[in-house]
């Protein structure tokens, strides 16, 4: 799929049409796009609240979401996921923002490596990651632990690292949530003109103070930005701490939820567990909104001059070496422990010839009876969610962006909103919504593609709006100027500038699909397995052969995906083609 | 019959009395007629082309079951969905809840599931041949199920860590200050089998014995195959619980695991099987059942996955203990079945989570 294709919903509307209708079917292209928006939306969250604020008999209650402050067993779970998540989002932060930095404005040696890994860790599934960090830093079994005692000669079950902590979680999680803020920093900064620095330089500023004084305060919005999607996804993340937390006997919001679907199933209390979620996510989005929403951040305008490079001199080496370093936490050992997982008996054994098997890779390829299935469900939801989600988040960006319609602010937060939603509360919502009449669609990989687009619309409507803010709406005026039409200005002035951001989308929802796992794990049935229940299931039963096989499987599927699609649009996660 | 069966066979029997008794709350009526596996029903069953077997057996020894039967009835495809046990249930509640029949023939390790399903009458009455035959006592009254495997669960060391003289030789021995921090269990809100165990530990040791180690900190999993795997790779020395077949399995492929049964007696875990009332493939589902419980099948889940079997013509490896020599802990799903939430909200006081 191409950026065209995607463009072409609203444009072929408008094509269509003659010159006196055009507006109004422009318009029922919207008002189609937020009635089904709200339905995707809104149902979900309705029968959320709906069970959230009623007993067994349908009665009115508050007694669930009484029970958030008085029940210990659920305002620990809240307390920790808050610790948590807010450690994730300053870390990922302090972590992304630098690198971006040295990425998008520095002439450090290896840019499209680190580029290219940072991808890869974005592409990797949080929950994959989290079952590689068990092999690495386990506190007894643990690699890196095995090699510290035999460094140090020490006796066994002394260890360096416990990976079943709450600083354990925070770790992984922060691995996996800092591309979030690396992919909005670097955009921002491949986007910002040289212009102000320049002046800066001119007027005898050094190259650091440039950075600290201009740069980094030009960059600010995303870096908040970013730092509150690592926040609000490691909030809801499932995967992670499933895995983590209940070897460290803890449980975070989110395993607490999923416990309370077990038998016999609380579904009233897991709905009311969830709404201090959607209540802070809703706080501080409007937060955002009201920080960057004084400011213009328009940084495309006509004039736009080419960002010049700072030289880091003798510098240029260590950076490099610095961001190899944090690089190998996200990509570089957790895939040598899958890898090595993968290639050996059983993982305590060392690396050698006589431990070597190709056990794992036999059996998940031949042997395991849903691998094939899994792939070809996982891959054909990732690219229809994708293809669908652009499209959808293109329409209503459009709007929100130029205000077209009087319920723009709305349709802001209904495209917004699925990101405080845990995925496993959305899959139960999805699950009452579509296993009664009139639409039966469990069972089905509908329910799972409407879970997906749900999920994965936020993330796909931001990158598109922000890519729609930083277009200064003078290059369209211009245009109308010169006596262009509405087509036309589309077609010449707003797809080549938004195709990257168009691509970029589509990989995020794609790649946000092929590693989704707590919706799906509610929704999936036998003839609908994805990828990452598969391997969710299998390390239940603690296969981590087999896990290391379909995960690295899994990442170069992906990859190659991804990898074609830039190829097609010419730009990719994290790098946003600069305007000529 | 084999000799040396006779005495398993009735240790065995003396549990299943006592699982068989308590189950049995209608009058026991005659059992149904035996039905033989007859080319009629393998070729309706062909007819059909599918089976659909949801079980919690672990994903190896499932997948061998599933390969074993492909061999045997080439065209009719058999879909294996291995999970946990209370994951399975929860699924099956799930189907059903919204009308949805997909399983055909469900196992899981948390018998009291049985129960439940046979009152909301979601089993089908079918009675293998073989079943009739050879498993005596350890049959539902009405034919609704069958113990299609057993398991225990006892306790296990990693013997590069510890010394067959220092390793613990019961439960109580697991309180014991040096062990703290070293021991891995599996939890009872996510595997059928702990539950059932930690449902007879508690009745015989009392939920004090599990306050107590739940003050060990002990490093906790779900499902009940993983205890014996962490205990394999030296994550932690000590399996508190866990399943006897994957110690079984891990230990003949070489694995540095030793078992111990511990002196208060060992929990034990019977599995059954049983067909589905709406099954889809009602004829592929009543061939997989008598496929399940023949002596060829219950053979293969003794030497491929370590699990017991009541069929008396089942053969047990020289290296495994004799389940006549062990001391057992008498299982009672019926006195579970309605107290599942207390006991896992004991649990959860108890172990943090």
């Amino acid at each position: 799929m191409s950026s065209g294709e995607a463009l072409a919903t609203p444009g072929a509307a408008l094509a269509r049409a003659g010159p006196s209708s055009r507006l109004d079917i422009a318009g029922a292209v919207l008002v189609a796009c937020g009635l089904f928006l709200g339905l995707l939306v809104a149902l979900p969250l309705a029968w959320l609240a709906f069970f959230a604020l009623t007993d067994k008999d349908g009665a009115f209650t508050g007694a669930n979401l009484a029970r958030l402050v008085t029940d210990d067993s659920l305002a620990a779970p809240l307390r920790i996921s808050l610790i948590v998540a807010t450690s994730v989002g300053a870390i990922s932060a302090a972590v992304a923002a630098p690198i971006a930095w040295f990425v998008a404005r520095t002439d450090m040696p290896g840019r499209n490596l680190v580029r290219v890994l940072i991808t890869a860790s974005f592409v990797t599934p949080p929950f994959l990651g989290a079952i590689a960090w068990e092999i690495l830093a386990a506190p007894n079994s643990g690699l890196l632990n095995h090699w510290y005692r035999w460094l140090h000669d020490l006796p066994p079950f002394v260890h360096l690292f416990d990976i079943y902590t709450v600083a354990g979680l925070i770790f992984v999680d922060s691995c996996y949530a800092f591309p979030f803020v690396f992919v909005l920093v670097a955009n921002a900064l491949d986007r910002m003109p040289a212009d102000m620095e320049d002046a800066s330089a001119i007027l005898g500023a050094r190259p650091w103070r440039t950075a600290w004084r201009i740069t980094l305060p030009l960059a600010l919005p995303a870096i908040l930005a970013g730092m509150l999607v690592a926040f609000l996804r490691s909030l809801t993340l499932f995967g992670t701490p499933a895995i983590l937390a209940l070897p460290g006997n803890f449980h975070t919001i989110t395993t607490k939820i999923w416990s309370l679907f077990q038998y016999p199933p609380n579904p009233g209390l897991a709905a009311a567990a969830s709404i201090p979620l959607l209540l802070l996510t809703i706080v501080l989005l409007q937060v955002q909104n009201r920080v960057l929403g004084r400011r213009g951040y328009a940084v495309i305008a006509g004039k736009a001059g080419q960002a010049r490079l700072l030289r880091l001199k003798h510098w240029r080496w260590p950076a490099f070496g610095l961001c190899f370093l944090v690089l190998c936490l996200p990509i570089g050992l957790p895939y040598f422990a899958l890898l090595k997982a993968a290639i050996t008996t059983t993982i305590a054994e060392p690396l050698s010839l006589q431990t070597l098997t190709l056990k794992h890779v036999r059996f998940v390829l031949f042997e395991f009876s849903p691998t094939r299935l899994a792939f070809q469900n996982t891959v054909v939801l990732a690219v229809a969610t994708a293809t669908t989600g652009t499209a959808l988040a293109l329409v209503v960006s459009y709007a929100t962006a130029r205000r077209l319609v009087a319920g723009h602010r709305l349709l802001n937060f209904l495209a917004t909103a699925p990101i405080a939603v845990p995925g496993i509360v959305l899959g139960v919502g999805l699950f009452l919504a579509y296993t009664r009449g009139p639409v039966v669609l469990y069972g089905t990989l509908w329910i799972l593609f409407l879970a997906y687009l749900t999920i994965e619309l936020p993330a796909a409507y931001q990158q598109l709006q922000s890519a729609f803010r930083s277009i200064h709406p003078e290059l369209e005026e211009a245009g109308r100027l010169f006596g262009a039409g509405r087509m036309r200005i589309l077609r010449d002035i707003l797809a080549p500038l938004l195709k990257s951001g168009v691509i970029a989308a589509w990989c995020f929802i794609f790649i946000g699909v092929m590693r989704e796992l707590s919706a799906a794990v509610m929704l999936f049935t036998a003839q609908t397995k994805v990828i990452s229940v598969v391997i969710y299931d299998l390390n239940e039963s603690g296969d981590l052969g087999a896990i290391s096989v379909l995960g690295i499987a899994l990442l170069a599927v992906t990859f190659a995906i991804v990898y074609l699609a830039q190829r097609v649009g010419g730009a990719g996660i994290g790098r946003t083609a600069r305007p000529a | 019959m084999n000799r040396s069966c006779n005495p398993r066979r009735r240790a065995l029997a003396l549990i299943a009395a006592a699982f068989v008794a308590s189950a049995a709350i209608a009058p026991a009526a005659a059992l149904p007629e035996p039905s033989p596996v007859t080319p009629a029903l393998i070729e309706a069953a062909r007819k059909e082309g599918k089976v659909v077997f949801y079980t919690a057996v672990d994903i190896e020894v499932a997948e061998k079951v599933g390969a074993a039967f492909r061999a045997k009835y080439p065209g009719i495809e058999i879909a294996v969905e291995r999970s946990g046990s209370e994951r399975l249930f929860q699924r099956v509640t799930q189907e059903y809840g919204s009308s949805i029949h997909n399983v055909d023939v469900i196992n899981t390790s948390d018998a009291a599931h049985y129960l439940l399903w046979k009152r909301q009458g979601l089993l089908a009455s079918y009675l293998p041949e073989e079943v009739a035959k050879h498993f005596g006592e350890h049959v539902d009254p009405d034919g609704h199920y069958a113990t299609w495997r057993a398991t225990l669960s006892p306790l296990a060391y990693n013997t590069k860590f510890i010394k067959p003289g220092e390793a613990p030789k019961s439960f109580a021995d697991l309180l014991d200050p040096k062990w703290k921090g070293l021991m891995v269990k599996a939890h009872p809100g996510y595997s059928g089998t702990i539950l059932t165990a930690t449902a007879q530990i508690s009745r015989e040791l009392g939920w004090d014995y599990l306050r107590k180690l739940g003050a060990q900190r002990i490093m906790q999993v779900q499902s009940s195959t993983e205890p014996p795997k962490k205990l394999a790779v030296g994550e932690r020395p000590i399996m508190a619980d866990g399943n006897e077949y994957n110690l079984f399995i891990l230990k003949e492929a070489g694995n540095p695991v030793e078992l111990v049964y511990p002196a208060e007696g060992t929990p034990f875990i019977p599995s059954p099987a049983g067909v589905m009332a709406k099954a889809p493939h009602p004829n592929a589902a009543r061939l997989l059942q008598s496929f399940l419980f023949s002596a060829e099948t219950q053979q293969l889940l003794v030497d491929a996955g370590g699990l017991r079997s009541v069929h008396p013509a089942v053969k047990e490896p020289a290296a495994r203990k004799p389940l006549k020599d062990i001391k057992l802990m008498r299982d009672d799903p019926a006195a579970v079945v309605d107290k599942v939430e207390e006991i896992k909200a004991n649990y959860a006081k108890a172990f943090g989570t």
